[in-house]
């Protein structure tokens, strides 16, 4: 009996498999023909022609993909990672928050906001007094540089512009930092805005490219694992959705605590890309390289609307 | 020519003995030490592989009787023979999955050398053993 229930399920995969590739083959055909359409009708109407979906129409379907795959998960409690999809780990994580572990880094944060630089100045100089104010403002685009802009960038550029020395870009000050920053900030809403300017928009593709692409001796992209396989165990580990993935950054991981000395987990968006590429085998980008801020624009965007609540834990 | 022809015909004579004495002993319920023993060890190098965090790591995405942990990216592995029922198909696709679908999730563990030959050949006889 057991067998049988085994070749049936098995049975079942190989259709399931039959199907989808049935379902793919149709709809690149459609999306080849639409592409020929659009084509056509761009070259007639603009004289240009412009095929990818727009920032706007890439947000809708990503939330809506994540709203049918997980239903149970309200659209607003995505930013809370895996919690959002698992009762288990989500019982767990609301028991270390009781007593958070980060708050310690989160204080010398706020030192370092206060800090005065030689000159007699301080962080509020080049960010403005409100600190809640800060972190709904990044990343952004910088039509001057024709760049996409970080809060950590700006943070070493206020540095830099006041003639003190940078702080290394992934963890330590800068991270404590701008979790200082993200706490003031939690509550307002993540708002990531693509300008209607080509340069920017080819920001944005590229970083959405970048997601989407496969990468490293085991070929997988980001959205392998947190897209289509989101929900899923990679072993133990469940795959975390996309959505909402940037609101809690910088974020303080255990696995990072345990790796350092002073018991320190926090860990910038970089840092966190850095790993995720190595995870696949891939060479990691430098922190703050231009292929990282793009992702960051692309993968803030579709975070978009989603509360901010940095600094997060994170196992 | 001839010596070629020669060297064939024993080694067919020889083969003919090591088969028949082997007759013998399965036939004598002596456990079979030398014959069961080089597939044991096979299965047991490729189980090994398969296992390991570092190469074939199936157990990241595929249930596999023996091992903990298992992701559930992946159909079990079980009745592995039923799937594949020709075994060079079975390689073939844990040689490069991209093959059979462009969008797989499953890392080209010869393709992209993440194991060598060797080594996919004991894990498929593993798999296969499944």
């Amino acid at each position: 009996m057991n067998n049988i229930g085994i070749y049936i399920m098995l049975v079942a995969i190989k259709l399931k498999i039959v199907l989808r590739k049935m379902i793919m083959k149709l709809t690149k055909k459609i999306a080849v023909k639409e592409v020929v359409v659009a084509l056509g009708v761009g070259a007639l109407v603009f004289g240009s022609a412009t095929v990818n979906a727009s920032p706007e129409e890439d947000l809708n379907a990503f939330k809506a993909y994540y709203k049918q795959k997980f239903p149970d998960t309200p659209m607003n409690d995505f930013n809370n990672g895996v919690y959002s999809i698992d009762a288990g780990s989500r019982e767990q994580w609301e028991s270390i928050e009781e007593f958070p572990p980060y708050e310690v880094f989160v204080e010398l944060g706020e030192d370092e906001w206060g800090r005065e630089f030689a000159n007699g100045k301080s962080y509020a100089s080049c960010f403005g007094e409100d600190v809640a104010a800060i972190r709904p403002r990044y990343p952004h685009w910088d039509v001057n540089s024709a760049k996409v802009i970080t809060l950590e960038g700006d943070i070493n550029k206020c540095l830099k512009s006041n003639g003190e020395k940078p702080l290394k870009w992934k963890k330590g000050k800068i991270a404590h930092l701008a979790a200082y920053i993200s706490y003031q900030a939690r509550g307002q809403k993540i708002n990531v805005i693509i300008p209607d300017d080509p340069k920017a928009q080819e920001a944005y593709e590229d970083g959405k490219r970048f997601f989407y692409a496969k990468r490293g001796q085991l070929n997988l992209a980001c959205a392998d694992c947190h897209v289509y396989q989101s929900g899923q165990h990679i072993r133990a580990d469940l795959l975390s959705p996309a959505l909402g993935h940037t609101t809690g950054f910088p974020v303080f991981r255990a696995k990072w605590s345990g790796k350092s000395k002073d018991g320190d987990g926090f860990g910038t968006l970089h840092r966190r890309y850095g790993g995720c590429n190595k995870q696949v085998r891939a060479k990691p980008f430098k922190a703050q390289s231009d292929e990282y801020r793009n992702l960051e624009f692309f993968h803030a965007y579709m975070s978009n609307g989603q509360e901010i609540n940095g600094p997060a834990y994170r196992k | 020519m001839n010596i070629n022809i020669k060297k064939i015909k024993l080694k067919k004579k020889m083969a003919a003995v090591v088969l028949i004495s082997s007759f013998v002993v399965t036939a004598g319920i002596v456990p079979t030490a030398v014959a069961a023993g080089a597939s044991d060890k096979l299965l047991a190098e490729g189980k090994a592989i398969a296992f390991s965090k570092k190469k074939g790591n199936c157990l990241a995405c595929h249930r596999i009787e023996g091992g903990r942990m298992a992701g559930d990216i992946a159909p079990p592995i079980l009745m592995m023979k039923m799937r594949y029922p020709n075994k060079a198909k079975l390689r073939a696709q844990i040689w490069d999955a991209t093959k059979a679908n462009p969008d797989t999730v499953m890392p080209p563990f010869g393709k992209h050398r993440i194991m060598s030959e060797a080594e996919i050949d004991k894990v498929t006889e593993f798999i296969y053993s499944l």
